[in-house]
């Protein structure tokens, strides 16, 4: 890159301390997107969106070798498999305990409510594994292209 | 008249997506395009969002478990109609999904283009498939 | 279920405990499958794991098929909710034979002998391709098999985004631009239809499939309908390629690698058409889209221009893959000429030609295949003389070739008999004199392929004393299709017998 030394975002003070003291509050709110998605608006969807946030946050400031020093590209790429797979594997546990696919209330077999919340849970788990992971995975792809 | 104003909405969004149609048809430049698309699924998008909503109404959250009290706020209360926001979800991560293919694709063409316009990038493969003919007519007529 | 099973008779029921859940696993075996060779990190692994998957699939869809046809409507409900609010999956004569061609060619596809010079894919991630590949097959067979109309769309999506990831894979670089130009035109379409969802459930407040067409009985006359019904049409007939719409289609199947224009050739197209189908006579009802709508007035000029405008572009390519994609285009007429006669015998010839032409373009596309892997080039002039060096693939293509052409004997004569017995129930003599004649063209450029192949002598250049017989991996498969065009032109019973009972399903109104 030809950008000049005192140019670089990581150069900058002030970028680099708002950054850091941001990135906790990132994460906790993706978190509670996360979890507040069972009982109100939100979700898996969201707060993966947030929580790779963060991370490309982390990536523009620092560099794309900082964030993947933290965030290995492989345990992204796995992540992304590992998201379907566990959203997958709720349905089959669903037809396990006698239900139909992602029929979540009879995954506790005496409260209903009880399965519902338990096979939400698990479902947008899983979605925030992919979307956070193919976020951050479509960050390094295009943000490493070209070096 | 007044029922047109009334649907100004509807006006609003097909307005959007010819916008968006417009700039996929005429701009040259791949990346535009894609901002195109965007413009016409955000079009979309906005139609759904504008069937959902119900004047007054307010967001679709039952604000307890009891099955009484949500009887009694199910009928003092106007909801929106969550089903088309929901099905909008799903849109803009499909939305999502294309753009980040389109722009892959953009950049892979400009890579070994060396342009992202798309009349460089058709003259160009019209310019190696003359190329390619004249050298085999060259060798037909070596061999004859 | 999954666990360890001892004995026999544990297995048996399990099994047929399992095969209540048949109809979503048909989705999800594939859609998960995907992950897992993304995860493998290896080609051959991928490449057993998609064929085990899609098999399974394949032998799921049979089953289902039989019994439906044993029993009726297989109705499963996703996540335990009833139908019109929950989504259901339905499989009914139409769908499941849809699906068993989709899984019929998934699983042809993978096993057949792979050219890595076709594929611009970095060594070692070729697990990727066949990760994108399930998901596509799993966004197809999902297109066929669900009964709510917002997850068409999303299934559309899956296999539509697949499917540009696939054809961009292709080695020429021209492969990324034409399948920018699909994506263009594939998300146009894919949002026309979106549109005409979102007036579908404005006016009914309802998106599954069969509620749907009960509830628009009560929708007489709205202007909101028209606009849905166009929308939707003009949706479904881009990711068909119906005439004026076809641009994006030659490209992409030129360059995409062979074995994806195979399996898309086959699969995409058909499943588009299906859908169009759905909307036409489930939807709208034929009623409504014929005396209100005159859908036959747009769709037969429009039919009968594409089958003679790609017949006429593919005599004068010069690449076999383009003409094979232009006749892909004549074909695509053939079958909404089958909608558009308005007749149940034309019907069941634009469905039975779905199945025919499945068949047919499949088994080209895999001989084009062959040709590429060992002649390394798709160039009809290049070709000459090849037949005497690979009789068995050339000998296919004449075979397929002549089911394209439809001479008797053939799936395609099956075809375009019930079209042209259509066309004169409903006394449009034009219209059958007009489909005979584009068969003629047909004659040309499949005869101008085997005039090269067979009795002309190798350009100088090419050295055509080296090329060889493919291997048996990529023989078998396409000679598989081929007896097929012929056994299924002969014993009619399977094909011509479902469509027509399908058929009558479509055109007796609701099921």
């Amino acid at each position: 890159m030809n950008v000049p030394k005192h140019m670089r975002m990581r150069e900058k003070l002030i970028l680099r301390v708002a950054a850091k003291s941001l990135l906790p509050f990132f994460f906790l709110f993706a978190l509670y997107v996360q979890f507040h998605g069972d009982f109100g608006p939100g979700g898996g969807f969201q707060a993966g969106v947030i929580f790779a946030a963060g991370i490309v946050l982390y990536g523009l400031i620092y560099g794309i070798e900082a964030a993947q020093a933290v965030i290995p590209r492989i345990w992204v790429e796995i992540g992304v498999a590992v998201g379907v797979l566990i959203w997958g594997g709720t349905g089959i546990w669903t037809m396990q305990s006698g239900g139909r696919y992602l029929e979540y209330g009879k995954l506790d077999p005496e409260h209903f409510v009880h399965g519902q919340h338990l096979g939400i849970m698990f479902v947008e788990l899983g979605v925030l594994c992919t979307v956070a992971s193919g976020m951050t995975l479509i960050f390094y792809l295009f943000a490493g292209r070209g070096r | 008249m007044s029922s047109y104003l009334g649907l100004w909405h509807y006006h609003a969004c097909i307005l959007l997506m010819m916008v968006g149609l417009f700039a996929v048809i005429s701009r040259q430049h791949l990346v535009k395009k894609i901002l195109g698309l965007t413009i016409t699924q955000v079009s979309v998008i906005m139609f759904f969002v504008a069937m959902g909503k119900v004047r007054g109404g307010t967001a679709p959250i039952l604000e307890t478990m009891n099955h009484d009290a949500v009887a009694r706020q199910a009928q003092d209360v106007v909801f929106s109609n969550p089903i088309p926001h929901v099905l909008m979800l799903t849109a803009i991560v499909v939305g999502v999904a294309t753009n980040a293919l389109a722009l892959s694709f953009v950049v892979r063409i400009k890579e070994s283009y060396g342009t992202a316009e798309e009349d460089e990038v058709l003259a160009a493969d019209h310019a190696a498939s003359v190329a390619e003919s004249a050298k085999e007519h060259s060798l037909e007529s070596e061999a004859t | 279920m999954f666990g360890l099973l001892s004995t026999w008779s544990d297995w048996a029921t399990s099994l047929s405990t399992l095969s209540e859940h048949f109809p979503v696993l048909v989705v999800v075996v594939p859609m998960l499958s995907a992950p897992l060779c993304f995860l493998s990190r290896n080609g051959r692994a991928a490449r057993g794991i998609s064929f085990f998957a899609l098999l399974s699939c394949l032998l799921m869809v049979i089953h289902l098929l039989g019994r439906v046809l044993d029993e009726g409507v297989v109705s499963y409900r996703l996540g335990g909710w009833p139908p019109p609010l929950g989504i259901e999956y339905r499989y009914d004569q139409i769908n499941a034979f849809v699906a068993l061609i989709v899984a019929f060619v998934a699983t042809v596809v993978v096993p057949f002998g792979q050219n890595k010079k076709a594929f611009r894919v970095p060594a070692g991630r070729t697990n990727v391709i066949y990760a994108v590949y399930l998901l596509c097959t799993s966004g197809l067979l999902g297109m066929c098999v669900t009964g709510d109309l917002f997850n068409v769309y999303v299934f559309l999506e899956i296999s539509s985004l697949s499917a540009y990831t696939l054809v961009a894979i292709g080695a020429e670089r021209r492969a990324m631009m034409s399948a920018f130009s699909y994506l263009t035109m594939g998300t146009i379409g894919g949002l026309f239809f979106l549109i005409g969802i979102g007036m579908l459930y404005q006016m009914t407040g309802t998106l599954n499939i069969v509620d749907l067409s009960m509830r628009l009985y009560d929708v007489s006359s709205v202007r909101t309908l028209s606009v849905a019904f166009a929308t939707l049409f003009v949706g479904v007939s881009i990711k068909l390629a119906v005439f004026p719409l076809h641009q994006w289609l030659p490209n992409a199947y030129t360059y995409a690698p062979p074995k994806v224009s195979a399996f898309l050739a086959a699969t995409a197209t058909k499943v588009a058409f299906y859908v169009m189908l759905r909307i036409i006579f489930t939807i709208f009802g034929r009623e409504r889209s014929f005396e209100q709508m005159n859908l036959d007035r747009i769709l037969l000029p429009l039919s009968i221009a594409a089958m003679f405008m790609g017949s006429i572009a593919a005599i004068y390519q010069t690449n076999i893959k383009r003409l094979l994609a232009f006749s892909s285009i004549a074909q695509i007429g053939y079958m909404t000429l089958g909608i558009s006669l308005d007749s149940l015998t034309g019907l069941v010839g634009g469905i039975v030609h779905l199945f025919n032409h499945a068949l047919m373009k499949g088994g080209l596309f895999l001989a084009v295949a062959c040709i590429l892997f060992r002649l390394g080039s798709v160039k009809i002039d290049d070709m000459r003389g090849i037949g005497r060096r690979m009789p068995w693939t050339m000998g296919a293509v004449v075979v397929l070739g002549l089911g394209l052409v439809g001479v008797p004997g053939t799936v395609g004569f099956v075809s375009k008999w019930y079209l042209v017995l259509g066309a004169l129930e409903r006394e449009l003599y034009v219209v059958a004199f007009l489909t005979l004649v584009s068969s003629l063209l047909a004659v040309v450029y499949v005869w101008r392929l085997v005039e090269v192949a067979w009795f002309s002598d190798p350009k100088p250049g090419i050295r055509m004393a080296e090329v060889r017989e493919a291997p048996l991996t990529m023989v078998v498969p396409v000679w598989a299709l081929a007896a097929a065009t012929i056994y299924f032109g002969i014993f009619t019973e399977h094909s011509a017998g479902v469509a027509r009972l399908a058929a009558a399903q479509l055109f007796g109104g609701t099921p």
